[in-house]
């Protein structure tokens, strides 16, 4: 699976795009917050975490599959 | 409607767009990079977007304000990359028949626009940078 980085989780993990072993087993959104506050503590530290799932908005419970185009989306500040 | 992401604002092409015979208002809020912020010099701002879900974010709010408002017609558009202090940085434009409505909207486009359509800027000060509402 993997997942479009921008802004500063793109900084905290130094890469663009994060893959995410299968082996990981991460099938739902909030099953993926759990996996990155471990992989990358510095994510724990941030206002706000939310996932998109197709560019929208998913919640926690919102089932994963590596057919989504899936983002994180730390604290917006456009304008 | 016009939505787009620009690396140069060009205020006379939303103007040009907004302008109808039918509308009695045209409302434009202008976004510019403030040279200061909490009390630091600010050098440059850059601005990066998820282009893709930031277009569909800046479409469900124009949906959103034509819903709530009779609007003649909608403009939101959004820079990225390097910007300097008192460069626009965004624009929101509505017209409509009377000023209420164009008022209202554009009042509403930019506050939503700040919550929800993934943009981020950095903030380039002197001596270092931060990711603008990152942390608590």
């Amino acid at each position: 699976m993997k997942i479009l980085l921008f802004g500063i989780t793109r900084e905290i993990t130094g890469q663009s795009r994060l893959t995410v072993p299968a082996n990981a087993g991460i099938t739902t959104v909030k099953a993926l917050k759990v996996w990155l506050a471990q992989q990358y503590p510095a994510m724990q530290g941030l206002t706000s975490l939310a996932v998109a799932v197709d560019n929208e908005y998913a919640q926690d419970e919102d089932v994963l599959n590596p057919g989504h185009e899936i983002a994180l989306i730390p604290p917006v500040s456009g304008g | 409607m016009l939505i787009k992401l620009v690396e140069h604002i060009d205020l006379n092409e939303a103007y040009a767009y907004l302008h109808a015979n039918e509308a009695g208002a045209v409302n434009l809020f202008v976004g510019t990079v403030r040279n200061h912020s909490k009390g630091k010099e600010v050098v440059r701002l850059d601005f990066e977007a998820y282009d893709a879900m930031a277009i569909r974010q800046m479409e469900h709010l124009a949906k959103q304000a034509f819903e709530k408002w009779s609007l003649v017609k909608l403009a939101i558009i959004h820079a990225v990359g390097a910007k300097d202090p008192g460069t626009p940085v965004v624009v929101i434009g509505v017209s409509s028949a009377h000023r209420d409505a164009s008022f209202e909207a554009c009042r509403y486009l930019i506050d939503e626009l700040k919550k929800t359509v993934p943009i981020w800027k950095k903030e380039f000060y002197e001596d270092n940078s931060v990711w603008v509402n990152a942390h608590p």
